[in-house]
């Protein structure tokens, strides 16, 4: 009887192993909802990785002006209909235009700003 | 006779995985990621990012890639500038860190860095151009300080200790000095 009820309970044990953990997004995602959802759109999930692999952090880090700490960017949506921050390449040229609000305006609702995605210390921790 | 068929079975299981060398990673979908709004049309629309990472150099922290490999070896080509006339400046020497503590010593490759970034990313505010004016302390970059900037972030995390703290350190103080002369930055260059 004990040895049948410890092995159910590691059976159970390795079925919680295979489920995801806490979703927490891609490592290097940001979230921004500083204001987003205050203006009554959703935050904005940034993802790293997807960008990275068409520019390399010198582009947005050095030429486009996003400082390098999350958090220390305060981006507004008209900086960004003057192809300022991310309307650089958002402006329907590059990339999709800052009309495609749903595209980057993706996030749940109450998600806190900062970067996201799993890391296992306390990353750029100020916010 | 059933017994060694068994045996030949599992064999040959074994050598066509190690042969296949099946790729284990996930990557959560977009729709279930914790982030994103699963009502948003944007999960319907934007890139997964299994369909982008899985075709990248393997990695067993972040995600999962080895993103300075899978530049060097051409499997993403990210362009390094907007504007045509900005100038790509990269710095190829490496930088010996940490030459007295407990750990390994730490080298430091410019390259890798400066492949990705631009040299005012940290300099000067992160960390000064000069070899020895800058105190790394690994308490701040736990914290996301200094190096924990990217490393923890977005960067390799920082559970990978031993791919910054790769040199091996010799037990006694002979070995330190063997270290310190092994510094292959070159004279003069810039520090971290």
């Amino acid at each position: 009887m004990r040895a049948n009820r410890s092995r159910a309970a590691l059976v159970a044990l390795a079925l919680a192993a295979l489920l995801p953990g806490p979703a927490t997004g891609e490592y290097g995602d940001v979230v921004l909802n500083r204001r987003s959802e205050a203006e009554g759109v959703r935050p904005v999930v940034f993802p790293h990785w997807f960008h990275r692999i068409r520019f390399r952090c010198k582009v947005c880090h050095s030429e486009l002006g996003f400082r390098m700490r999350a958090g220390s960017n305060v981006v507004t949506m008209k900086e960004i209909a003057d192809g300022k921050f991310c309307g650089m390449c958002h402006n329907g040229q590059v990339a999709w235009a800052a009309d495609r609000c749903d595209l980057c305006h993706s996030g749940r609702a109450g998600l806190r700003s900062g970067i996201q995605g799993g890391h296992e210390t306390l990353g750029p921790g100020h916010w | 006779m059933r017994a060694r068929s068994a045996i030949v079975l599992v064999l040959a299981f074994a050598a066509a995985l190690a042969w296949a060398q099946p790729d284990l990673r996930r990557w959560l979908p977009l729709a279930r990621d914790g982030l994103h709004d699963p009502a948003s049309p944007a999960t319907r629309q934007l890139q997964e990012p299994r369909e982008a990472l899985s075709l990248l150099a393997p990695d067993t922290a972040g995600n999962q890639v080895r993103w300075v490999e899978s530049l060097e070896r051409g499997q993403i080509a990210p362009r390094s500038t907007i504007d045509p006339g900005t100038q790509v400046r990269v710095l190829d020497d490496e930088i010996l860190l940490n030459l007295h503590g407990g750990t390994p010593i730490v080298r430091f490759p410019h390259r890798a860095h400066t492949l990705w970034l631009d040299c005012s990313n940290c300099h000067e505010e992160i960390f000064r151009s000069k070899a020895g004016a800058n105190r790394l302390d690994m308490r701040k970059i736990l914290q996301g300080e200094q190096c924990g900037v990217c490393h923890g972030a977005v960067a390799f995390p920082l559970t990978e200790c031993g791919r910054c703290h790769s040199v091996p350190r010799a037990r006694t103080g002979q070995g330190q000095a063997a270290a310190r002369g092994a510094t292959p930055a070159a004279p003069g260059a810039p520090g971290p």
